[in-house]
């Protein structure tokens, strides 16, 4: 089965930069075996790989943490199938918590 | 996936999911709905009268930005005829409020709206870092709200300004029922959904974003590229509100209507007279003369304990004990005194609320 892998441009906003570093933009590649990557994957590698400490205020179960917004190419992921909605190449998925202060 | 086209336009793509109620639209209708909602929340209750100077309360933050774009914009289009300044409390919290002071300086020039900075040392003559040193991170966040409510008062005194409005939007509004019905305050549970507090010795507080979702603001700010600051505070955050945050959260997820659900549930609770009845009365603090349900009011008894460097007994029950007598070296706070405007506001108010407000 071959390995289909998509090149993302990745941004965090609202206070989420904290968690990556205080980097506001990454490039990163996700990868899936035989389907296209989603959502779900991209997630699951931030996750993995890209949070030193405190995962749990970015991820909960395989989903965000509630709060916290997705955006594909300046799209609402909530009209793209969520977690299940498929990465295009160099798309551009936007990450912005609402749970700080205003 | 082929992209879906707006529901109200039918031109352009639609790029967000309507919280409140399911509608996929476009950013331009979205701008649209966004900003006129919040009008019809504002003209429906008849929030402003013409000429009124209001100010908004100003952090720096998503909500406090958001509401000074949308204030000067609605402003503007619907002629409210308002004079809008932008209001900031300096906690005295370095690489906190040091920083998101800057954000707001920068929307000074951005909206072209006047500023005034009002800090709690000049008022208190005590920063947050100090307080917070005195008294530890527990409990600093009661010192914080009691000062920041008495200190955006008193700024807006300063400026001759009785009405301020703050960016609390419905998921604060829905977390504040929660919390007030956990905590059995009635009296705060019939006030927290009111778009306006009044008073006849108290400044006018309004929250235009009431019915706004949290998720609509930062959209919002995000696709207008407004500047904000968004950085937790310093000091623990309340554990028993950010608790009640998440829990709304989690039911926001399930069902985006639990907010605005909430919401009305709570505007539709009478509260019994008996229940009234037994509520204190709001009377002057008679140190400072500022609105209090106590002879002293809360920002006085634990200004009283950080001087005596007794705070931590000013919280709790035994607030209503504290001694009257005060030595004449221990700093007390200035005499609140209201703006003329309002003395005016409240006596012309009976006879002709209906006819000039917007």
């Amino acid at each position: 089965m071959s390995s289909v892998t998509r090149n993302l441009n990745v941004e965090f906003g609202g206070g989420l930069e904290i968690l990556f570093n205080h980097q506001r933009q990454i490039k990163l590649v996700v990868s899936a075996q035989g389907r296209n990557p989603t959502v779900r994957d991209l997630i699951k590698k931030l996750a993995d790989e890209h949070i030193n400490e405190r995962r749990e205020l970015f991820i909960e179960g395989d989903t965000v943490r509630p709060g916290i917004l997705v955006l594909i190419n300046d799209c609402d992921w909530e009209l793209r199938d969520e977690l299940d909605g498929e990465l295009e190449d160099g798309d551009v998925v936007v990450f912005i918590s609402t749970l700080h202060g205003g | 996936m082929p992209p879906r086209p707006c529901q109200l336009c039918s031109n352009n793509r639609a790029m967000i999911k309507r919280p409140k109620t399911g509608q996929q639209v476009c950013k331009e209708c979205f701008f649209f709905a966004f900003e006129e909602e919040i009008h019809k929340t504002i003209s429906d209750a008849n929030t402003f009268k013409r000429g009124e100077r209001v100010a908004i309360g100003a952090s720096g933050g998503k909500d406090s930005t958001v509401l000074a774009h949308v204030m000067k914009t609605l402003n503007e289009r619907h002629d409210y005829g308002l004079e809008l300044f932008l209001l900031s409390i300096d906690e005295g919290i370095t690489g906190y409020r040091d920083d998101s002071l800057e954000t707001v300086k920068r929307n000074k020039e951005q909206y072209q709206l006047p500023l005034k900075i009002l800090s709690y040392n000049e008022l208190y003559g005590w920063t947050m870092d100090r307080i917070v040193e005195a008294v530890g991170k527990k409990n600093n966040c009661t010192f914080c709200g009691v000062f920041r409510r008495q200190a955006l008062d008193r700024g807006a005194s300063s400026l001759n300004i009785s009405h301020i409005v703050t960016g609390h939007n419905a998921d604060d509004v829905a977390e504040t029922v929660l919390m007030n019905i956990l905590r059995g305050d009635v009296s705060r549970l019939g006030r927290c959904v009111e778009i306006t507090t009044r008073g006849e010795d108290t400044i006018n507080r309004s929250k235009p974003f009431k019915y706004t979702y949290e998720k609509e603001i930062v959209m919002y700010a995000y696709f207008k590229k407004l500047d904000y600051f968004s950085t937790e505070c310093i000091y623990s955050p309340e554990a028993y509100r950010g608790f009640a945050r998440t829990y709304i959260k989690d039911l926001e997820a399930l069902r985006p209507s639990t907010i605005i659900d909430i919401i009305h549930s709570a505007e539709n609770i009478r509260i019994s007279e008996v229940v009234q009845d037994a509520l204190p009365k709001q009377q002057k603090c008679q140190r400072c003369g500022y609105i209090s349900s106590n002879e002293l009011c809360k920002a006085c008894v634990l200004l009283q304990g950080l001087e005596k460097g007794t705070a931590k007994m000013a919280i709790g029950s035994k607030a209503k004990h504290v001694s009257q007598e005060v030595s004449s070296d221990t700093r007390t706070i200035p005499m609140f005194k209201m703006p003329d405007q309002q003395v005016r506001n409240n006596q012309t108010n009976q006879t002709n609320q209906a006819k000039q407000s917007v």
